[in-house]
């Protein structure tokens, strides 16, 4: 008897009947679903890929989603390769392929392949009718099914009644106008994550349910999938919440008539086995039965330990003294109880504030000694503070209440953080704060470009024991000093706490410390900040670390005075003739493929994140090590691998919930050199300069055959009449961040805050990576057949090179506002400048390309009068200007 | 066409021709004949290229056609089994391929109508062959790298396209693309056959005939019986049927699983059995129609011939045999 039913094929048929179980779809062999999987295909190791097919069609697959969508893979040639290699292995052949593709020309390359009725995942009506007519007459041709995702040109439906209009909408033309067998028609009524905190989230699994039984009703033959594991995205790492998520999910699913989905069958618990009191919240959750739902899920998910399927519920340590819980919550980071054991503690002391100073500060000094000793690390820290936070928080109303009844004023010390005036950056900043507030310091943070004026203002006000300056880029050296005079000036003799990537024991010594005769540290990092401070506040330790480290710091004063004598330099006239020896007669430059801007809003991150460098992520983090080495430290391996899954977790969120856009502008342009600027013309004629760029010449005393180099000599002398191009960028990743953090920070959590600017720096990083790389190959096209890997990438073996003012090899910030009117930067990229050339938002890369194989990072190194005064008359400045700018590169005294 | 082959399929098992093959090796041709006028200064041997002798000899083609349709049959095989660019490019003959084609479907086409004439209540029809040709799309040639292929689809598709235009320009009826042993290259003969129907505003009847190679029951490239018709029922078939390889002892669970499962006519046209220790096939046209009989018996078949080894003696009594028999009735499908 034949029935109207969906048919498939691989070497075997595959008839799904109304009788028919849940059809489940293998998605291993998914680059963007396993990183395994991914991997094995850029390692090219086809051998171990195939295995992992064959573990799904032995696993109980019986539909095979393979899905090439990589930005650093050839999608289509994988495609072809990956299904020819499936072809010859009968035991995986035996079901039907889906081919899983965002991109048509990789859907065709697939369907090319198959000789069996497959299945193509997936096509919409996103780029409307015409578009989706076209592109079904030839699955129909190929002879596969179709998966049609609930799309059109508005958008993705996330509503029941957008959900059921586009596959209606999507029905009707594919059985009226194509004539596609209705009962080769699968809809994806898209499966959003639930109980992501965001309210319009909250029906997401209901109108899935209530989208599918509509179909199933209304749409005669046509099936729904969907992708399940998407339900629980907000659970990630938690295996047996998402376990128990995604059987409760497809329980209901099915009841409405779901009837195939890619589901990860090592990922499904039992849905009897799920325990009542998960399975109730679960249920709450997915089909919004209470306004809490997601909270009391997310609370109960925290006491959920075990890994895949084994659901153990770790919570011995409640049955400990309420002082021990305490301790147990701050170390393990773990917020479900602090309310009640807070409360409970409150109810045993006398005043809140011993709350603070007995139990929460014995939890504290544990962490503080296992942070100390190596044992716990920087992201864990982070989240004990934030119980902390939270613990305090609770106690605050009771300890407002006492203190409206006895006036008793006595608190812990407290210590004014800020990032400078020009400054955006304050990642380490937040880090030293939270460190410091997780050793009982009462913290007055500012926030970042706050002018001196501003800080010593509320530092008064708030009668703080210390202030923190922070900053990262070489102009905030000078605002400290600034903020040191200005303290000097007001009399203060409160200590000064110097810390940022770009400060130094050296500068502190040299610029900060002779201003200011009060007390002036320079902290090499976080861990550092808190014996510091102690000392620092402690009255009887103050003395005692004052005068060491004013001795200190005046010995380093006169080593540096004496070591400069020794260093010799040579006259800039003499340098300039020892450039970099290039012939360019016999050189023919490479036309970049345009002239002028081009802009790239809203990229997309999801191709951008290939291209991180994973190394500088950890360091932020007070993690040393190499990626991926560090996952293999014996003493930090672990920590590193859980902060690197959470970098990866919010990496899917941005994705998924288009948290950060990511926008770009680039600029190529005809230029020549003249001296040391680099000449920027407006179009080929090279007759008119649209602007300069002014470069510095190091100025040191070179060996035999070693140039003094600047930047400018790698691109031709207007002399050479050679015909050579200067490109430019700005990229930023850090668009939209500022609710993220702000919301993270309303809720006492720092770990999350510090985490999405490190992603969002690291976005940017590889952003500027991708758009080099692209630059290359394609929009300069100087090198259009590289071809290397991340890790070669990272390591800049391409040639060319993408300095960026305010590095070694162009210290001046000042550089940045040439570069951004060029390249229009605010009106393309919403990216902007503060006083300092800080870009805003902080997570922003800007440079030049140069492009010629000779070209390579340096440092300039200290330069001379006679070059700094050449250099002002060059950009039309006074001298003195120049030298505020240049300060860190001076070989001399100002 | 004047005759609705739909509607005789209602009223009767249609007969296909037997073996060209077969028939022409009793010419014992050689070089000269197959050469003819025109290759005559072709650079490379031609013997054996039998579609090109619907160009140099169309004498025996002609005859042939005669013998089957005198034998009973109702449905000539254009002599084009060979007839794609790639299978042509064996003796560098790629750009004879149109003329092979379509001089192939004239000639069928002239004789066909000439009995049709003759006897108007039993209407001849051609059936434009299109052979596998001699590479797979989802196989390697290679067993060092499985990941390999000799032809693509779309060069696969564009032969067959270039195959299929000169057939219905010669005038075929029918487009038949058998002795598919792997179901990818039938894909794109399919897929070009859709295109032609698209640019010529018009559709003719398409038959399939897979191959099972072996006892295990599968294609060359390894699918099932019930596989192979579930990719090939996208397009509207006249008939999906097996052929080749087996004699019909052996092809007939696999004849009877398409009888099962088919929503379209069922067709079968085997080998004259087994081929012995010579590579002869020496099934007597007696003992094929006795096992073809009990095919029809069991009401499997829609379309019956024969495929290597078969002579218009096997086709006369399978002729005889299937006007005895009422033909399979295509079950309506069922809407669930």
């Amino acid at each position: 008897m034949s029935e109207v039913t969906l048919r498939l094929s691989g070497l075997e048929p595959l008839i799904v009947t109304p009788d028919s179980n849940f059809i489940n779809i293998g998605e291993r062999t998914n680059v963007t679903g396993s990183k395994r999987f991914a991997r094995l295909i850029k390692e090219e190791k086809y051998d171990e890929a195939l295995s992992v097919a064959r573990d799904q069609v032995e696993g109980g697959a019986q539909i095979l989603d393979v899905n090439m969508d990589e930005g650093m893979l050839d999608g289509k040639e994988a495609m072809v390769k990956f299904l020819n290699l499936i072809a010859a292995e009968p035991d995986i052949a035996r079901i039907p392929i889906m081919i899983d593709s965002s991109k048509w020309e990789i859907i065709e390359a697939g369907l090319q392949c198959i000789q069996g009725k497959g299945v193509v995942n997936s096509i919409s009506l996103k780029e409307g009718n015409e578009k989706f007519i076209e592109q079904a007459k030839k699955v129909k041709r190929y002879g596969a099914a179709i998966i049609v995702m609930a799309f059109d040109e508005i958008g993705q439906a996330d509503s029941y009644e957008r959900r059921i209009e586009i596959c209606e909408r999507s029905y009707r033309i594919l059985t009226e106008k194509v004539r596609f067998p209705k009962e080769d028609i699968i809809f994806d009524p898209n499966i959003f994550p639930v109980a992501t905190g965001i309210e319009e989230h909250n029906n997401n699994a209901l109108d899935f349910f209530r989208a599918t039984k509509w179909i199933r009703e209304n749409l005669p033959g046509a099936h729904v999938s969907g992708g399940v594991s998407n339900v629980s995205f907000s659970f990630r790492g938690n295996n047996p919440v998402r376990e128990a998520m995604h059987s409760a999910f497809l329980y209901h699913a099915i009841n409405n008539g779901m009837d195939m989905g890619i589901v990860n069958p090592t990922m499904l618990e039992v849905y009897d086995d799920i325990p009542k009191d998960l399975l109730e919240k679960v249920e709450d959750v997915l089909l919004n039965r209470r306004q809490d739902a997601t909270e009391r899920l997310l609370e109960f998910a925290e006491t959920v330990r075990g890994e895949g399927k084994k659901l153990v519920k770790d919570d011995s340590w409640r049955k400990e003294s309420v002082e021990k819980r305490l301790e147990h919550a701050l170390v393990k980071g773990i917020v479900d109880y602090i309310d009640e054991d807070t409360e409970e503690a409150r109810q045993l002391h006398e005043r809140p504030l011993h709350v603070i100073e007995g139990p929460l500060m014995d939890g504290m000094n544990v962490v503080g000694d296992l942070f100390g000793s190596g044992k716990m690390f920087l992201p864990q820290v982070v989240k004990s503070a934030r119980v902390m936070k939270k613990a305090v928080a609770y106690l605050l109303p009771f300890l407002e209440a006492e203190k409206a009844a006895n006036a008793d004023t006595s608190t812990a010390a407290k210590i004014l953080l800020a990032t400078v005036k020009g400054d955006v950056h304050d990642i380490g900043k937040n880090i030293v704060g939270v460190v410091l507030a997780c050793n009982n310091y009462d913290i007055v943070d500012m926030g970042v470009m706050v002018p001196a004026d501003k800080i010593l203002d509320k530092a008064m006000e708030e009668n703080v024991d210390a202030i923190g300056l922070s900053g990262l880029i070489t102009p905030s050296l000078d605002e400290m000093v600034t903020v040191a005079k200005e303290m000097e000036r007001r009399k203060m003799d409160i200590p000064l706490l110097i810390g940022g990537a770009t400060t130094s024991r050296i500068h502190t010594a040299v610029k900060i410390d002779p201003v200011y005769s009060g007390s002036i540290v320079h902290v090499l990092d976080a861990s550092k900040s808190v014996p510091v401070a102690g000392e620092l506040i402690g009255k009887e330790t103050y003395q005692g670390i004052f005068s060491r480290t004013k001795e200190e710091y005046a010995r380093l004063r006169e080593d540096h005075a004496n070591r400069k004598q020794i260093k010799s330099y040579i006259p800039y006239e003499n340098a300039k003739l020892n450039k970099t020896a290039i012939e360019w007669s016999d050189k023919t430059m490479v036309k970049p493929s345009f002239i002028g801007n081009k802009v790239f809003k809203d990229y997309s991150i999801e191709e951008i994140r290939q291209y991180i460098d994973w190394t500088p992520f950890f360091s932020t983090w007070m993690l040393k090590g190499k990626y991926p080495k560090i996952f293999g430290d014996k003493v930090i391996g672990e920590e590193a691998k859980k902060l690197f899954d959470d970098a990866q977790n919010v990496l899917n969120d941005i994705i998924a919930d288009d948290l950060l856009y990511a926008n770009a502008v680039i600029g190529l342009y005809p230029a020549n050199t003249i001296d040391d600027d680099i000449e920027v013309y407006t179009d080929e004629s090279r007759s008119e300069v649209l602007t300069r760029f002014h470069f510095l010449r190091q100025q040191g005393k070179k060996g035999n055959d070693l140039p003094n180099l600047s930047l400018a000599d790698f691109v031709a002398p207007k002399s050479s009449g050679k015909s050579d191009y200067l490109g430019a960028f700005a990229v930023t990743a850090g668009v939209g961040i500022e609710p993220l953090v702000k919301k993270y920070e309303t809720d006492h959590d720092d770990y999350n805050s510090i985490m999405i600017k490190a992603v969002a720096d690291r976005l940017a990083e590889a952003f500027a990576e991708l758009m080099h790389q692209k630059v290359r190959k394609e929009f300069w096209g100087y090198a259009s057949s590289e071809n290397f890997d991340n890790e070669a990438l990272i390591k800049e073996k391409y040639q060319g090179i993408r300095p960026a003012p305010g590095y070694p090899a162009c210290p001046d910030h000042t550089e940045k506002g040439t570069l951004f009117e060029l390249l229009e930067v605010e009106k393309n990229t919403g990216m902007s400048l503060t006083e300092s050339f800080a870009m805003y938002p902080a997570a922003s890369v800007s440079g030049f390309y140069f492009m010629h194989e000779e070209a390579k990072y340096f440092g300039l190194g200290k330069i001379e009068k006679d070059q700094v005064e050449n250099y002002a008359t060059r950009k039309e400045i006074t001298t003195d200007e120049a030298e505020k700018w240049l300060a860190p590169n001076l070989a001399y005294d100002i | 066409m004047a005759y609705d082959i739909q509607e005789i399929l209602k009223e009767r098992i249609l007969v296909l021709d037997g073996a060209m093959g077969t028939m022409i090796q009793r010419h014992r041709l050689d070089e000269e004949d197959f050469r003819g006028e025109r290759f005559k200064e072709h650079q490379y041997p031609l013997k054996g290229n039998n579609d090109l002798l619907s160009i140099t000899r169309p004498d025996i083609i002609r005859e042939i056609h005669e013998l089957y349709f005198e034998a009973g049959a109702d449905v000539a095989g254009t002599n084009t089994f060979s007839g794609t660019t790639i299978a042509q490019a064996d003796y560098h003959l790629e750009e004879a391929v149109y003329d092979i084609n379509f001089e192939s479907a004239k000639i069928a086409r002239e004789v066909a109508d000439e009995f049709t004439k003759h006897s108007p209540d039993k209407p001849r029809f051609v059936a434009g062959s299109m052979g596998p040709t001699n590479r797979t799309a989802s196989l390697s040639p290679d067993v060092n790298d499985p990941g390999f292929r000799g032809v693509s689809f779309d060069e696969l598709r564009i032969a067959y396209k270039e195959q299929a235009e000169a057939l219905l320009d010669g005038g075929a009826d029918i487009l038949l693309v058998e002795t598919v042993f792997d179901t990818l290259n039938a894909k794109a003969a399919v897929f070009a056959i859709e295109e032609i129907f698209e640019d010529r505003g018009k559709k003719w009847p398409v038959m399939v005939s897979g191959t099972i190679t072996d006892a295990s029951g599968r294609t060359l490239s390894g699918q099932t019986t019930e596989a192979f018709l579930v990719s090939l029922s996208h397009i509207s078939l006249l008939s999906i049927g097996l052929n080749c390889a087996l004699g019909a002892e052996q092809l007939r669970p696999y004849i009877q699983t398409l009888a099962k499962k088919a929503p379209f006519h069922v067709s079968a046209h085997p080998n004259a059995g087994l081929p012995n220790e010579f590579g002869e096939y020496d099934q007597t046209p007696e003992e094929m129609a006795s096992l073809i009989d009990g095919f029809m018996q069991d009401n499997f078949l829609n379309i019956v011939g024969g495929c290597c080894g078969t002579t218009p003696e096997h086709i006369r009594l399978i002729a005889e045999a299937a006007a005895k028999h009422s033909p399979r009735m295509i079950e309506e499908l069922i809407e669930v």
